[in-house]
């Protein structure tokens, strides 16, 4: 049995992507070129751009390609880094980010940048409350992400843009987790910048992007992070990767025609998933289960068991998961995003994402359940923690 | 590269995945002649060791585990050396390493090694208890330092090195040992034991390493 169910991870390729990627490898031509091999690509390029914008609900010209979601997150955070304000710059963001964002903050702490962590509810959502409180004269940036990577909350970005475009203070977010799971519009939003990632919408890895705004790009110091040639209006230099871009194109256009009845068909899959094992397993709590959560996401804890050891029983058996243990992330601090929930480790060192795809059937859902209920029996069986009382 | 290698050894996932010498019945039903537990759930990592004890030897090791992977393996792979030949003399027992296990184990990821191996401590923990049990003095005991951070695996021994060395303030014991950084529950305890070192050693305000 090999049953995939780690696609906040990342998601394989979808067959239409394979076959535009196998359709363009005689295409090396660089799209900076002058020459035909170059204008062949160009073009090729200029329509991906075009559909890859449309899909995120812009237009291409505020979407510039990096390499991954990491560069478009560092690219937007270390722009504060080496521009002059006057003051001491301040910038606001989450304390359930991904790493990309979480280590680059602290990153820019060390180098003068004042931070501030928004805390989240017990369900793993900021309040804009809380938000508007932070704000200070010296907030020069706000960076909240959209759907969470660990638990799949879906943070009140749209609010957040309202208030900070009142505010006038330039808005970021990390929207990795959205694309093909969440029907958005970009351009509707108020967002300044948001980052994507092909690689978690059945495209390859090592192509991402950067949405830009320009209408409060005056008052943000954007710095490319990569300097070079003129790609990407000499906003990001490097020669493009083609394919990747392609790639991704062709995702885009595969998931656009059906995708709301994608998004039910795997929210179907992830709730029955949970109604299935919150009658068969005792001492669970679902993290995040009554916030608006990403339909294919479910985050259990699982009590007096630890989340390793889950991992690798169920790996045993093909079933492939994550976990927010210290024992996976290679430090002894479990998962940030659970202990920002719940602050309490064994909460955080017992939890499993299982993350559905439009690839997994129900089937795949009970065998996974029926394998979950055997390895927590086995876990519990020996360990020296029992319920109280 | 083998497509299916583990992060772990061979034998590592043999005793994760067969554990032996699982407790399996309830603890009030298996009478043992000592008890050990360490480690907790906030570490991630905690273990009970429970053992009988005849004519000096260990002649039977059962335990149950919460952790990881190697944790589990650790104390399964520390039950059968511990049992090996008709079981160990408690004074052998007592002075098994976290190498000993590591070495039945066939080796362990670095990151893995303070963390999950904590059996022998349960185990030191476990005869400690039989002695106390019979009202006798364990005679191995000098020799082995007591572990204060069960986390970072921070001894007695440790953190008066660290006194002497002019260490008396707790966060800077943090800083230097590692001790209380993780799930903190051991606090009060490094805090006493440098108190009790620093009133030791600097009593005499001469000897105060001053503000």
């Amino acid at each position: 049995m090999s049953l995939y169910l780690d696609n906040n991870a990342t998601t394989s390729l979808h067959p239409a992507v394979k076959e535009a990627i196998i359709e363009f490898l005689d295409s090396y031509g660089n799209p900076g070129s002058m020459h035909e091999a170059g204008r062949r690509v160009k073009d090729r390029l200029d329509s991906a751009r075009e559909e890859i914008a449309s899909f995120l609900g812009t237009t291409p010209t505020k979407i510039m390609f990096t390499s991954c979601a990491s560069e478009s997150n560092n690219t937007i955070l270390k722009s504060l880094l080496l521009h002059d304000f006057g003051f001491k710059p301040h910038m606001i963001t989450s304390a359930i980010e991904h790493p990309s964002i979480i280590t680059t903050a602290r990153y820019l702490e060390k180098n003068g940048v004042d931070v501030t962590y928004l805390p989240v509810t017990k369900d793993g959502i900021i309040e804009i409350s809380a938000l508007e409180k932070a704000i200070t004269d010296r907030t020069v940036l706000v960076s909240i992400m959209h759907a969470n990577n660990e638990i799949g909350t879906v943070q009140p970005i749209e609010e957040a843009a309202k208030l900070l475009t009142q505010k006038n203070i330039f808005f970021h977010s990390d929207m990795v987790q959205a694309p093909g799971k969440i029907i958005f519009n970009l351009d509707s939003m108020d967002i300044d910048a948001a980052s994507f990632s092909a690689h978690k919408m059945h495209a390859p890895k090592g192509i991402g992007a950067l949405y830009f705004k320009n209408s409060k790009a005056e008052n943000f110091p954007f710095t490319p992070l990569i300097h070079g040639g003129h790609q990407e209006n000499g906003l990001r230099a490097g020669t493009e990767n083609t394919i990747g871009i392609i790639a991704w194109a062709a995702a885009c256009r595969a998931i656009k025609a059906d995708v709301q009845n994608e998004i039910d068909y795997i929210k179907n899959l992830r709730d029955s998933f949970e109604n299935i094992i919150k009658e068969s397993i005792s001492d669970i709590v679902i993290n995040g289960e009554s916030a608006p959560r990403k339909p294919c996401t479910s985050n259990v804890s699982f009590k007096y068991v630890e989340g390793e050891s889950i991992l690798l029983r169920l790996d045993m058996e093909g079933i492939a998961v994550s976990t927010g243990s210290a024992c996976s992330t290679g430090s002894l601090d479990p998962s940030h995003v659970i202990m920002a929930l719940h602050n309490d480790p064994e909460t955080a060192h017992g939890s499993i994402r299982f993350s559905f795809s439009r690839e997994n059937s129900m089937e795949d859902v009970q065998a996974t359940a029926a394998a979950l209920k055997k390895t927590i029996d086995f876990l519990r069986s020996i360990s020296p923690l029992t319920p109280k009382g | 590269m083998d497509k299916n290698q583990w992060a772990y050894s061979e034998n590592v996932k043999k005793h994760f995945m067969n554990p032996q010498n699982i407790l399996q019945i309830e603890e009030d039903k298996y009478p043992a002649d000592g008890k050990g537990m360490v480690g907790s759930p906030a570490c991630g990592d905690m273990m009970m060791v429970l053992i009988k004890v005849a004519n000096n030897r260990i002649s039977d090791f059962k335990w149950k585990t919460f952790g990881c992977a190697s944790a589990i393996a650790s104390t399964s792979a520390l039950s059968e050396l511990v049992l090996k030949d008709g079981g160990m003399t408690l004074e052998e027992a007592y002075k098994v390493t976290p190498e000993d296990i590591i070495r039945e184990l066939g080796g362990l990821p670095s990151n893995k090694i303070h963390c999950s191996v904590l059996g022998d401590k349960a185990l030191r923990e476990a005869i400690d208890d039989y002695y106390n049990k019979n009202n006798q003095k364990n005679p191995s005991q000098e020799s082995v330092s007591r572990v204060v951070c069960d986390c970072k695996n921070v001894t007695e021994e440790d953190i008066r090195m660290e006194v002497l060395e002019g260490v008396t303030d707790f966060e800077k014991m943090k800083e230097v040992t590692g001790a209380s950084t993780v799930c903190g529950k051991c606090e009060q305890d490094v805090r006493d034991t440098m108190k009790k070192f620093v009133e030791q050693y600097y009593k005499d305000d001469i000897y105060n390493p001053g503000e």
